[in-house]
């Protein structure tokens, strides 16, 4: 969205206003379905704040951002609002607080849930095929040209 | 160009729409299994989670085979399950609870409402042992034997159709 420094908070011009309202009504209709199964607790202390040193804030968010929520299973536990999120939110930046490395909390994880868990492609036999992939086409593309060729 | 590298695309085209409609109809299992099971409960010591009724800790789990039992009173299956867990208990099975993210008025409303299969329950109000357990979601309950390891994991509500199946872990971790 293309905004003017006097005006942050301008509607871009592609927008027609009678969209808003409906799609204001989708966003609440989404959201209306995990309230569901909510608990009456507030957030855990760190899980929407940031950690007073910066470099101990930027190393939590990074581990963040490759943690996989189990919740809405499709986000990152920084990109997550499901209470599950913002608890291991919570836990990441109390032990990043505490001195554990970014690696041993993420093994941590991954000794309780699987390599699930984690958004960092791993090298294990599961994934060899998706290494591979793209070598494959390329052989592919390869001998379907020299075929035309060829001919 | 062949009939059949002709049709080719259109047979490609067919299946990927066959796949579809199948995961479709068909949706793949979303559950994430802990990866504890074989191993010893993670040490934890929680808090009463309601007056009168006694915290909970790792050092509880040993004499006979329990339950550990995750639930919270905001969580609308775990409902149903707490009376299928009266029955159990009924029949001699120890259950011990874990209470994520709660109140003690609510769970003390809770169990007035749905009963008390509980000898203790625990409270872990930012779902520290949750994810200290693998658990992800409420409610879960896992098979713990006489020596504090992890022989079983349910995801989801213990149903009436489930008592078997607990039953037999039950037996096998004895």
């Amino acid at each position: 969205m293309i905004t003017t420094p006097s005006s942050p908070r301008t509607r871009g011009p592609g927008i027609k206003k009678k969209w808003v309202p409906a799609f204001a009504g989708m966003t609440m209709m989404l959201w209306s379905l995990p309230a569901l199964a909510q608990s009456n607790l507030p957030p855990a202390y760190w899980a929407n704040r940031k950690l007073p040193d910066p470099k101990q804030e930027a190393r939590a968010d990074a581990l963040m951002d490759e943690i996989r929520c189990l919740v809405c299973q499709g986000q990152s536990i920084a990109d997550s609002d499901a209470e599950l999120a913002g608890d291991m939110r919570d836990l990441v930046r109390r032990r990043i607080a505490a001195g554990e490395s970014p690696v041993s909390i993420r093994t941590w994880l991954i000794q309780r849930y699987g390599s699930w868990i984690s958004y960092k492609p791993t090298a294990e036999p599961a994934a060899w095929p998706l290494w591979l992939a793209p070598l494959a086409l390329l052989l592919a593309g390869l001998f379907l040209l020299r075929k035309r060729i060829k001919r | 160009m062949s009939r059949v590298t002709r049709f080719a695309p259109l047979i490609l085209l067919l299946l990927v729409i066959a796949a579809l409609v199948w995961r479709l109809a068909t949706p793949a299992n979303s559950d994430v299994p802990s990866k504890l099971e074989g191993q010893s409960l993670p040490a934890f010591a929680l808090p009463a989670a309601v007056p009168g009724k006694p915290p909970l800790s790792s050092g509880d789990f040993k004499g006979q085979p329990r339950l550990l039992n995750v639930f919270a009173s905001w969580c609308v299956p775990c409902i149903t399950e707490v009376k299928v867990l009266g029955e159990l208990k009924a029949r001699g099975v120890a259950i011990e609870g874990v209470a994520v993210r709660d109140r003690p008025a609510d769970i003390a409303y809770f169990l007035a409402n749905n009963g008390d299969p509980y000898e203790r329950i625990g409270s872990d109000p930012q779902s520290s042992l949750q994810i200290a357990l693998g658990s992800s979601g409420v409610p879960e309950t896992f098979v713990i034997d006489a020596k504090g390891v992890i022989r079983y994991q349910h995801i989801g509500p213990i149903e009436a159709k489930d008592v078997p199946l607990i039953l037999q872990k039950l037996e096998q971790a004895r």
